[in-house]
């Protein structure tokens, strides 16, 4: 069965976030009030697994040991299988 | 003699300068290798230059640390050998595991090329012995240096004596105006609990020669040449 993934990877809320500082001042700078902007990235995965638990198994490695790093990010998951037209 | 491997990955960009300043080194020879074949073996030491691997992309170091080449070098760290990573290669050690903590995003977003100044923390590395207490003077050029990690992890890294540069002035006091990244506690350079794993943010490649402006990097690469030739771990707890 085929799987889509979406990663969201953020930094630890107590880590700073320099990029999200930026984009703060410039949101300022169109007349915003703004206090606070973190930034993350998001990732979309493809996949074929067996089964839903299968599928979760792969999804959980492909996060701890590649998409985030544990050390300062943090990562949720949304898991969808494809259903064929 | 020393042998020493220059680790390739896609995107590395400084062996060659490391090339250059061993051959300024006596009874040291050195050979990159490329890191999808790459085999350690018959290697006294290893060097993870710094560069882009893969492009930086994910994270600096991310996509590198899955290597088969990353994969070998944690054989050799296991097997109590030397290895140095600086800038990019300091990166890769640490996504790897390899070493304590994370690197991020300069604070302030620039990238920082300039000269600084480290003090040496701890001489328990086959790269600082006898270099403790020492400042060193070496360039930097990076956009992801700021060190991090976590209050407990910080705590063991501090209290373990595994902090092995940290960005100071020129008379050797950590300030804020002498990090020029963020990183936390100044701290430029860390070294596994084994002590054979070292990773740095500067280039002690980019200052080994008086022509190129200063030679404090010269004073690192010449301790390998004094590491035991063959295959007894060195370890340096």
């Amino acid at each position: 069965m085929r799987y889509v993934a979406t990663f969201h990877v953020r930094p630890k809320p107590e880590v700073r976030d320099p990029q999200g500082e930026a984009v703060r001042g410039a949101l300022r700078s169109l007349g915003q009030d703004v206090s606070s902007v973190r930034t993350g990235k998001e990732i979309v995965v493809t996949f074929e697994a067996t089964d839903p638990s299968a599928a979760r198994e792969a999804v959980r490695l492909m996060g701890n040991e590649l998409l985030a790093n544990p050390v300062v990010e943090d990562y949720e998951y949304d898991l969808a299988e494809v259903v064929p037209a | 003699m020393t042998r020493i491997a220059l680790l390739r990955y896609p995107g590395t960009w400084s062996e060659r300068d490391f090339e250059h300043a061993f051959a300024l080194v006596p009874d040291v020879e050195t050979e990159i290798v490329w890191h999808d074949d790459a085999d350690l073996r018959g290697f006294d030491a290893a060097i993870v230059p710094g560069g882009f691997s893969y492009g930086d992309y994910l994270r600096a170091g991310a996509i590198a640390k899955l290597s088969r080449g990353t994969a070998e070098l944690r054989r050799f760290a296991d097997a109590g050998k030397p290895i140095l990573g600086s800038c990019n290669g300091f990166q890769i050690l640490c996504e790897a595991g390899l070493l304590p903590g994370a690197l991020l995003r300069n604070v302030g977003l620039e990238y920082r090329c300039d000269w600084i100044n480290v003090r040496v923390e701890s001489d328990r590395t086959p790269w600082t012995d006898g270099l403790g207490g020492e400042i060193l003077r070496m360039p930097i050029g990076h956009g992801e240096g700021c060190w991090v990690a976590d209050p407990d992890t910080l705590a063991r890294v501090e209290a373990s004596g595994q902090v092995v540069f940290r960005y100071c002035d020129a008379r050797g006091a950590a300030t804020i105006e002498a990090n020029p990244n963020g990183s936390v506690a100044n701290i430029a350079g860390v070294r596994n609990e084994q002590g054979n794993v070292v990773g740095l943010m500067p280039h002690p490649e980019r200052c080994a020669e008086a022509l190129l402006g200063g030679t404090d990097g010269y004073r690192i690469l010449e301790r390998l040449a004094r590491v035991p030739v063959g295959t007894s771990p060195a370890v340096y707890r």
